[in-house]
């Protein structure tokens, strides 16, 4: 048996995972042991993870109860994610939400302490050099201060980027803290089971993309109600020291279970989420990939960020390509690197995402086509190891958000 | 009396007189984690040693299962397409993957017995 992903798709982690020959383990056990490690990586061996190299990190792409039960188990319960490889970074300064504006097109101005957004950090000509999530903390000492969570593999260039173009701000990596993400519809009961009773109220009553800072066993524990797979669900940045303890704790419940990179992969593509470094990057910009929705109408107006005009252009005349999302008709899937070729013939854009989507018992794929094609309902062939597969375009997300918008 | 060979990359044949059953080890399975969809070859098709006999996909890769032994296709597992879990749940039973007519079985002489498969892949591990 030989393994055969196209080139393109073997930047991502699901290469190193599998290992067909002796030569590939070799190698790849010498990798392993290079690799960064977060918090919880003795927990992940102990548990029977099987741990690959992705973004410089030694994590777990799967758990022996395996990536279709793992996403199932968190649509219908709560699973227990490590993202303590992803940047964490506190910025402050007296203009910091301004100054940060410069480099992204998210309206931060608009959040009250306690407030979240999701935005992309765009260069010069509009691309996108990383998405990230940025909170509102309470102003301290004449400064206002921003948490921000950024992608792994591209945190050493995102921090070095902030650092050099926000000289009059103070930008604080927080190298010394984990980062857990829980996530589904039992979350929010488990976290509340888990806190102090008095932590615990304020929890329950907290939206989608709000913040807040408690305290667990004498920790300073950030707790957001966000994440990546769609579902209902917190993120909980808490010092490395006490995120193996707080990890084991929530572990002992009932309800969860530890979910690795490959269920990660899974749900958020059945979000319609983007992953950086495949459904948007350096040569993509937020219009064209379906995240207008990210820029208020202030900025849009206004502009004063890095690529404005690209961006403006784009929303004006419309973008030359979309990200859509497809839906196969059969049972084999399709993969980041196929073409999309029309009825006519005709190649029209290629995949950035795709695979099968456990949760619909079918593949699913994202990628960009040409704007005259990016219809809802057209139909399209995805051609998959030389073989075209049908498909058809359709609106994302495949599995519809369950966010909590308050009560 | 059947015997059952075994390739480096780790599919398996099953053979009895001059046929043979295909399918992929317990540790191939394990390596892949869960199996989606699986393509066989038609019957009929003559196949080279070494050569493509089939596709599986799991939920994050795709491999190639390849012929330890020429021959023909004679049968292939229908169940697979409504239930590919098979190759997870049961490899060398029910999650089989095609039957061959042997052109040469002496062919087999030149793969792993189970006690040398059994030591090729504690070596991996």
């Amino acid at each position: 048996m030989r393994r055969f992903l196209p080139s393109s798709t073997c930047h991502s982690f699901v290469c190193q995972g599998i290992l067909m020959s002796e030569s590939q383990a070799t190698v790849s056990n010498v990798v392993i042991g290079d690799l960064d490690r977060t918090p919880l990586y003795e927990l992940h061996c102990s548990l029977g993870a099987r741990i690959v190299s992705f973004a410089g990190y030694a994590m777990p792409v799967q758990y022996p109860l395996g990536i279709i039960s793992e996403h199932l188990h968190t649509r219908a319960r709560a699973g227990l994610f490590d993202v303590s490889h992803m940047g964490q970074a506190m910025l402050a300064g007296p203009h910091a939400v301004r100054r940060l504006e410069r480099l992204i097109p998210g309206d931060i101005a608009a959040l009250a302490p306690g407030q979240m957004r999701y935005t992309q950090l765009l260069d010069a000509d509009g691309h996108i050099l990383d998405d990230l999530m940025v909170t509102r903390l309470n102003d301290e000492g004449g400064c206002e201060r921003l948490f921000l969570v950024v992608n792994a593999a591209t945190k050493a260039e995102d921090f070095a980027h902030l650092a050099a173009e926000l000289p009059d701000c103070k930008l604080a990596v927080l190298h010394d803290r984990g980062l857990l993400a829980l996530q589904g519809p039992r979350a929010a009961e488990v976290l509340h089971r888990h806190l102090s009773s008095a932590a615990a109220g304020s929890i329950a009553a907290m939206p989608f993309m709000s913040a807040k800072s408690l305290e667990w066993q004498g920790n300073a524990l950030a707790i957001s109600r966000s994440g990546y797979t769609g579902e209902d669900g917190f993120e909980i940045s808490i010092p490395a020291t006490a995120a193996l303890t707080f990890a084991r704790a929530l572990l002992t419940d009932p309800e969860v279970r530890p979910i690795g990179l490959g269920a990660r992969d899974s749900l958020r593509l059945e979000a319609g989420l983007c992953l950086y470094g495949h459904d948007i990057d350096r040569t993509t910009g937020p219009v064209e990939a379906g995240l207008l929705w990210s820029i208020s109408k202030r900025r849009r107006e206004e502009g004063g960020f890095f690529g404005y005009a690209q961006v403006k252009r784009a929303i004006d005349q419309g973008p030359k390509r979309r990200r859509v999302g497809f839906l196969l008709e059969g049972k084999a899937p399709a993969r980041e690197g196929s073409d999309i070729v029309s009825c006519d013939g005709e190649i029209i854009g290629r995949l950035t995402s795709g695979g099968f989507a456990p949760s619909l018992g079918r593949p699913v794929a994202m990628g960009y086509a040409g704007a005259a094609y990016s219809v809802l309902g057209t139909q399209v062939s995805l051609i998959a190891r030389g073989k075209p597969l049908t498909a058809k375009i359709v609106p994302m997300p495949f599995v519809p958000h369950q966010y909590f918008r308050g009560i | 009396m059947s015997t059952t060979r075994y390739t480096k990359s780790h599919e398996y044949i099953r053979a009895e007189g001059d046929t043979g059953i295909i399918g992929i080890t317990d540790f191939a399975q394990a390596q892949l984690g869960d199996v989606v969809f699986v393509e066989l070859p038609s019957i009929g098709k003559t196949l080279s040693k070494g050569s493509e006999a089939a596709t599986v996909e799991s939920v994050k890769a795709a491999a190639e299962v390849n012929a330890p032994v020429s021959g023909e296709v004679v049968e292939i597992n229908s169940a697979l397409a409504d239930s590919p879990g098979l190759v997870n749940e049961d490899p060398s039973g029910k999650g089989w993957f095609l039957k061959i007519k042997l052109t040469d079985p002496a062919e087999l002489d030149s793969l792993m017995d189970e006690t040398a498969y059994r030591e090729f892949v504690e070596e991996l591990s």
